[in-house]
């Protein structure tokens, strides 16, 4: 009589038994009475077929928005358009995926042959590209989610001096790159781990993360949509497409009246005042500079790869084989106590450690390679950035840049002649104008 | 005037690189949708852990990003011995064994046990009550047939574009798996 026997020595049995057997310790039983198994249940995924409509979605959103901006020219539509693309895109896809993110799928297919993107996420990457070459960043003024609920939360704009965009902005440039890397490198996705809206998205989310989106959240109630401004990496290759867009947003619909009454519509600091050439005298001192920059960006570029490279052991940490690796080692020699759990699921696995640390070596020796070019990258865009700051160029119109503009379509309606083309003014200016 | 055709010649100039520049963007997008593309695959991929290298650590029930995890425990039902004396189910020394919570390993009451015949007794599981914490796949790992094991339950999970679990997961047991064949199951396929 099995039930009788007392539970330690049952125990003790099952641990006899766990030590003879690894698996099947007790063999199925056949049921005399012909009891039928249940089935594991297998719930399905979402289909396909919604990926799709994400992708046609985003499509229709785009087209949509550039109708709106630059044919239309209505503040409204981008707005209700913005509302939409949160309700969608943030609400019911819960932030996930994004074309933001995307970067991250895509460096890691380039790098890792193993891993295979959906065309999804190749299609959330590409497309808002495509129509930013030809339209400025449509993706911005209403179908990132992200974008679109910094926008919604703007409150009070503060002005930020010239020099702190253009410095903050670089933020953006580091983390595309780090990003890139650790993608590359298969180690994290760090994009999406401090992704700052995606808890609201969700409704639900760490409360670290939590509290990260609500100082976000307030920052950009003063500082309108500052993670657009200084720190996305998607932005950075969005404002670089706009720079040469074929069409772009412009404040007015067709000239500019110097009237400067746009001058301080814009909350993002993208609109740019008439700029006189600089007198001669400044110009010598401006050829000057300009080949003092040019023979100091290879010397940026070289030290800020070599500074880079030397964090390379920093940065390989992220990975979670090369840290590992390290806490194997310092088991094995005695340097740490105890063992964690990634350290006893690994032995649990039975494969050398010689193997885990020639792995962790290889790629420490990636890292080092990936943090020169990373390093060689930053030289290069804060070289260029110096450069670009030096390059006066002359300008007559108030315009939006097209760089950091992200189409809102907000100034439209401060300009003048925007009010005669929509028959709100009725002015002399027409009547002579025709 | 001629500062007039200065001017004018500098603005051709612009645009001609302008439009260059846009001609090389389009190519390197261009290019770029040619290398991804040919490599692509349409069907999608969603996360899933792999039992076999799953330690139980816990780490599923706290680390998904939905308020209660998307990770839950499932049976292979073929797989598992029937015991009356489930360590999947009993505290280690239960006080009874019986159904009591005060013997139940599992922290919400999830698991099921019925009575089939003498002496074999079938646990399903409840999922709408199961967290994913694993005490039970420890538990059936360390003294029974290791029939009890966890998956990411699909229709919760969000596929986010990274997993948070498989960040955190000591044991690298998630990898992305094609969404056709979403489960990575213990023992006989004997699904639903
Ligand atoms: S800059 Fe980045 S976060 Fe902002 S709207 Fe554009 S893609 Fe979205
Ligand atoms: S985090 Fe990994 S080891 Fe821990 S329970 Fe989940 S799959 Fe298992
Ligand atoms: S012990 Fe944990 S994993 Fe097992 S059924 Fe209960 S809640 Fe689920
Ligand atoms: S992909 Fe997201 S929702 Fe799914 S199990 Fe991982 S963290 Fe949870």
């Amino acid at each position: 009589m099995i039930r009788r026997v007392t539970l330690p020595t049952l125990i003790i049995c099952l641990l006899l038994a766990a030590v003879s057997l690894a698996v099947e310790r007790f063999p199925p039983p056949d049921f005399e009475g012909g009891h039928e198994l249940p089935l594991t249940t297998v719930p399905a995924p979402r289909a396909d077929l919604y990926e799709y409509l994400d992708a046609a979605v985003l499509l229709a959103a785009l087209s949509l928005g550039a109708w709106l901006v630059l044919k239309k020219r209505s503040r409204r539509g981008i707005f209700l358009l913005m509302l939409f693309s949160l309700a969608y895109f943030g609400l019911w896809r819960k932030g996930c995926v994004c074309s933001i993110g995307a970067i991250q799928n895509v460096a890691l297919s380039l790098f890792d042959s193993h891993y295979v993107p959906p065309l999804t996420v190749i299609a959330f990457f590409l497309l808002p590209l495509f129509f930013t070459v030809f339209f400025g960043r449509i993706f911005c003024a209403g179908v990132c989610p992200l974008g679109t609920i910094q926008d919604l939360f703007l409150l009070r704009p503060l002005k930020v001096p010239l020099w702190l965009e253009q410095a903050l902005g670089l933020l953006g440039y580091l983390y595309l790159g780090t990003a890139v890397l650790f993608a590359a490198t298969g180690s994290a996705f760090i994009i999406c781990q401090y992704d700052p809206f995606v808890a609201f998205f969700r409704l639900s989310g760490s409360l670290n993360m939590l509290i990260l989106g609500i100082c976000f959240l307030v920052i950009c109630m003063f500082i309108g949509r500052a993670y657009c401004r200084f720190l996305c990496p998607y932005g950075v290759l969005l404002r670089f497409f706009s720079r040469v867009s074929k069409y772009h947003a412009s404040i007015t619909p067709d000239e500019c009246i110097q009237c400067r009454l746009c001058e301080e519509a814009c909350p993002f600091n993208a609109i740019e005042k008439p700029a006189q050439p600089p007198a001669s005298q400044n110009r010598r001192q401006g050829k000057r500079l300009l080949i003092f920059l040019l023979v100091l960006l290879p010397v940026l570029t070289l030290s800020s790869g070599w500074l880079t490279s030397k964090a390379s052991p920093a940065f390989a940490r992220m990975h979670a084989d090369v840290r590992l690796a390290d806490r194997i080692w310092q088991e094995e020699n005695g340097q740490a106590e105890g063992t964690t759990d990634a350290s006893d699921a690994f032995r649990a696995t039975g494969q050398p450690a010689a193997e885990l640390y020639q792995t962790a070596q290889i790629l420490q020796q990636t890292f080092y390679r990936g943090s020169w070019a990373l390093g060689i990258f930053l030289g290069l865009v804060i070289g260029l950035k110096l450069i670009q700051l030096a390059v006066r160029r002359h300008k007559t119109e108030y315009q939006a840049n097209r760089m950091t503009c992200v189409s809102c379509g907000r100034c439209f309606a401060y300009c003048p002649r925007e009010r005669v083309r929509r028959k709100e003014l009725e002015t002399k200016h027409t009547e002579h104008g025709s | 005037m001629t500062t007039d055709k200065k001017t004018e010649t500098n603005l051709n100039r612009r645009q001609f690189l302008t439009n260059a520049s846009r001609g090389a963007c389009l190519l390197g997008l261009g290019g770029a949708l040619g290398a991804l593309a040919s490599r692509a695959k349409s069907d999608d991929m969603v996360w899933q852990l792999d039992p076999y290298k799953c330690i139980a650590c816990g780490n599923c029930a706290t680390y998904c990003v939905l308020e209660q995890s998307a990770v839950k425990c499932v049976h292979s039902y073929a797989m598992c011995g029937y015991c009356e004396l489930c360590t999947g189910f009993f505290e280690p020394e239960p006080p009874a064994l019986n159904t009591g919570a005060e013997n139940q390993l599992c922290p919400t009451g999830a698991i099921k046990r019925t009575y089939v015949e003498d002496p074999y007794y079938e646990y399903t599981i409840d999922e709408p009550l199961c967290i994913g914490c694993g005490k039970c796949v420890k538990g059936c790992n360390a003294f029974g047939n290791g029939s009890l094991f966890l998956q990411v339950r699909h229709d919760r999970c969000l596929n986010c574009n990274e997993c948070s679990i498989a960040a955190a997961c000591p044991s690298q047991a998630y990898t992305r798996v094609p969404a056709s064949q979403p489960y990575l199951l213990k023992g006989k396929d004997t699904t639903a």
